[in-house]
């Protein structure tokens, strides 16, 4: 029987009159990848904010293995094991592709006093940037300039940067925002092996991915949780279907 | 002290505090509205001063150079904001610091060359040049309390021109999304300009209503930036009502400074913001 | 390729400085020594600056608390000793730096900029209104700090040259210890902090602590520049903290090029000898170097350094 490795309990968050998040709950399993689902404005990327420490919640708590810390900042989340990719790419244009990762990896031994190192020859976090190129499938571009790639490589970078900081929860917004058909398909491969050593909590759009990666998927309307179960089971849910599906279908008619 | 003198320097030091709120308004609504810094806005301020006192020379009328001073300091803001600060929107705000601090030395030179770097005082009008009495043997100056009233006036007078009027909407609009506006047809850079020269103004204004006062000296205008640094940073940038809060602070803050700590008043106002800084390092009210 | 073009610009810059005495005039010696000093200084505020993409208007505070170290210790009818004063100053304007930035580093981008200046003004409304060093008169440092190590004489700053010489040595090392902290882990934290401050708090540096230690060891550096500036000039008054010292420094640094290697060098040498210039043309020179500093701005959009970028891209981390 899984357990929770980490757990969203009643998270609110208001902005002004917008009650972005209301008594939202949601356990992510150890080892699962859960996908959160819901048309725009849903409250997803709240949600997301909220469990990274980039917005605080006005109330409800989040516990990661056991240990509250709903206050804590983004930065001390990300050391405890909780990583975080971007839905705007927010990688170091400037830096190669490989410095992004070592970078990026640094974080978990910065050896900051160590005056006389030498960064590019630090074994450590080359290590970990070549095994996050690798699991990203970008390690052909590890000499390319990051601003220099084309968008669906960026995305691969973006995801490369948060695992080369070895996370055990993955909280994933919209790898797949802007990709072609084909770039899509190179991600949800990436994704599909990284679900193996990771906690996955997935938002996307793109629903073929969603039902082909998800073991559980909890659907957010206006703010609120509005349905939680397996693929199956959402795809059936007519409450689902009549908020979210639906909407798509009669757009296609 | 006696409560007549602690209140003369209640009244001074909410003069100063409603004065500094002149200068600050302007620093703010520049770089809330148009995102630049400007360095050079103390030099707006002595000009005005400077202004103050070369006019009311030649027109024997402080009121009448007043009002010269106004439309020559909104013309100096359209002139300027056309030539140099309208290529400064979207910049690096280090490139708007290093601009606005070579303008700085070429006010300050233009003004050594035109008027000397000599001290001057302002007379004040004949008309406010009386005193009012407050309590048994202190009077207080009737041209500071116009000062304040004036002061006050303007405060409302942008409160209502910011929150009531369509320009203070197009304005706002403006600060928030600007490509936006100008889709929605309105001349973005037209109101850009209005409200650059309305800072300048606001600036030129409060230093010629203070030459009286606080005479006119070169330092002046570096001395008032920094201070509205602090009045900025205080308030919250891009706050009207926090500059006003924190205007009136400081302006007592110095003031009660001076007369109980004469050593030290300069600091006063450093430490003052260092201990707000610790508490809230956005500013007392956040961005308006 | 471009690391060896950068390091023979350095040996080359370091090479005639070396050499310079041996062909200049005592009065570009002591000038020369004096631009020296200021790169120093401007390689302290680049680490700022052009590294961790912290806009200090108030660096000059540092500069001051050095060169008032020196005056406060100077003993008024013997010199200083060099290797207690230097170190003392250089650890106290780090210390200077340290609470200051406890302060300031609460604070970002616009706000930055103003709170440093404030606390700058706040240092110099300290020295020149409380009697600690002399008020607004100043007070002098009547002789060069000694460089005597018990009976044993080195060198004797006294003489021009030699002052050059160690001025030199001091530039040298400030130079090397930066470049060292460039490439480590640091100082690769660092620029990543400029990049993208954001995502470096969320890959889970401790994005204060980086600031909190750069800002510190520019400060300490500046201090280093202020007592040497003090001990070459052999007097100290407020106007050394002043915010046109701040802004001079700022403006050295982005003359020269934020962010390369020899750019704070390059940038001291043409800012003293522009004003030299300017002050040789006219009385108004003021009047000059503003209206040069507005159409550099104008004109030159990204700065100085993008006319340096294609020689000397070592920006990042190619050192």
């Amino acid at each position: 029987m899984p357990t929770a490795i980490l757990h969203a309990r009643a998270l609110t968050r208001q902005f002004g009159g917008l009650v972005a998040n209301d008594n939202v709950s949601l356990e992510l399993l150890q080892g699962e990848v859960h996908a959160l689902l819901g048309p725009n404005g849903a409250g997803k990327s709240t949600f997301i904010n909220l469990l990274s420490g980039d917005l605080e919640p006005d109330s409800g708590s989040i516990v990661f293995k056991g240990h509250e810390i709903t206050r804590y900042r983004p930065d001390r989340r990300s050391r405890l094991g909780i990583g975080r990719s971007f839905q705007r790419t927010n990688i170091f244009p400037a830096f190669t592709v490989f410095e992004n990762c070592r970078l990026a990896a640094q974080s978990r031994a910065p050896r900051a006093l160590s005056v006389f190192a030498v960064a590019d020859q630090d074994a450590a976090s080359c290590a970990r940037a070549h095994r996050a190129l690798a699991l990203a499938a970008i390690a052909d571009y590890a000499d390319r300039r990051a601003g220099a790639l084309s968008h669906g490589a960026q995305r691969q970078l973006e995801l490369a940067m948060v695992l080369a900081t070895e996370p055990e929860v993955l909280l994933l917004d919209e790898p797949l925002a802007g990709m072609g058909a084909d770039e899509s398909n190179r991600m949800v491969e990436v994704l599909r092996r990284l679900a193996d050593g990771h906690a996955i909590l997935l938002v996307e759009h793109d629903m073929d991915a969603v039902f082909a990666l998800a073991d559980r998927i909890t659907v957010m309307v206006n703010g609120q949780v509005l349905e939680s179960g397996t693929p199956a089971q959402i795809r059936a849910s007519p409450a689902v279907r009549q908020a979210y599906l639906g909407e798509a279908e009669q757009a296609v008619e | 002290m006696d409560f007549a003198y602690f209140l003369i320097q209640l009244l001074n030091g909410l003069q100063y505090g409603l004065l500094l709120f002149l200068v600050a308004s302007g620093l703010t609504l520049i770089f809330g509205i148009m995102g630049i810094i400007n360095l050079a806005h103390g030099s707006f301020y002595m000009i005005g001063a400077y202004m103050a006192f070369t006019l009311s020379s030649l027109t024997g009328s402080l009121a009448m150079a007043i009002v010269v001073g106004i439309i020559l300091s909104v013309v100096l803001g359209i002139v300027l904001e056309w030539a140099l600060f309208s290529r400064l929107y979207g910049r690096d705000h280090l490139e708007q610091v290093l601009l606005t601090y070579g303008l700085i030395l070429i006010f300050e030179e233009l003004r050594s060359i035109i008027v000397g770097n000599d001290v001057h005082g302002v007379a004040v009008p004949a008309l406010l040049d009386r005193s009012i009495p407050l309590g048994p043997t202190l009077t207080y100056p009737v041209y500071r309390l116009f000062m304040s009233a004036v002061c006050l006036a303007i405060a409302g007078g942008l409160y209502v021109l910011i929150r009531r009027t369509r320009v203070g909407m197009m304005i706002r609009a403006g600060a928030a999304n600007r490509e936006m506006v100008e889709t929605l047809g309105v001349n973005i850079g037209l109101v850009y300009r209005v409200v650059f020269a309305l800072g300048v103004a606001l600036a030129a204004f409060a230093g010629m209503l203070a030459a009286p006062v606080s005479s006119v000296y070169p330092g002046m205008g570096t001395q008032v930036l920094i201070i509205c640094f602090v009045v900025v940073v205080i308030g919250g940038i891009g706050s009207v009502w926090g500059a006003l809060a924190a205007a009136l602070l400081i302006g007592l803050v110095d003031t009660f400074g001076k007369v109980f700590v004469p050593d030290y008043a300069g600091v006063a106002i450093y430490v003052l913001m260092a201990a707000i800084l610790l508490w809230r390092p956005e500013g007392l009210f956040r961005r308006a | 390729m471009r690391a060896n073009a950068t390091l023979l610009a350095v040996a080359g810059v370091f090479g005639a400085l070396a050499l310079f005495p041996a062909a200049g005039s005592p009065f570009y010696v002591e000038l020369v020594t004096k631009i020296m000093i200021l790169s120093i200084f401007a390689l302290s505020l680049d680490l700022l600056v052009g590294y961790t993409g912290l806009v200090s208007f108030g660096h000059a505070a540092f500069f001051g608390v050095g060169a008032y170290a020196l005056a406060l210790l100077a003993p008024k009818a013997a010199p200083a000793n060099l290797w207690v004063t230097l170190p003392i100053a250089v650890v106290v304007a780090g210390l200077a730096a340290l609470i200051v930035g406890l302060f300031v580093l609460r604070t970002r981008g616009v706000y930055f900029i103003m709170v440093t200046l404030a606390f700058a003004q706040m240092f110099y409304f300290i020295f020149h209104d409380t009697k600690i060093g002399g008020g607004s008169d100043g007070r002098y440092v009547n002789f060069k700090p000694s460089a005597a190590l018990g009976t044993v004489v080195p060198f004797d700053l006294d003489k021009p040259t030699q002052m050059y010489y160690a001025v030199l040595v001091l530039l040298g090392l400030t130079f090397a210890l930066l470049r060292f902290i460039l490439r480590a882990p640091l100082g690769r934290a660092l620029q990543g902090i400029r990049a993208n401050e954001h995502r470096m708090r969320a890959l889970g540096f401790h994005v204060f602590a980086y600031k909190l230690a750069s800002f510190t060891l520019a400060g300490a550096l500046a201090g280093l520049a202020g007592y040497l500036s003090a001990a070459q000039y052999g007097f100290v008054n407020p106007e050394i903290l002043s915010w046109r010292q701040s802004g001079d420094v700022l403006l050295m640094v982005i003359l020269g090029g934020a962010g390369t290697a020899l750019g704070p060098i390059a940038g001291a040498f043409a800012l003293v000898l522009l004003e030299e210039w300017f002050a040789w043309l006219t009385q108004r020179w003021q009047l000059l170097l503003g209206a040069t500093i507005v159409l550099l701005v104008l004109l030159m959009p990204g700065g100085l350094a993008n006319l340096y970028g294609h020689v000397r891209r070592i920006r990042m981390y190619r050192s």
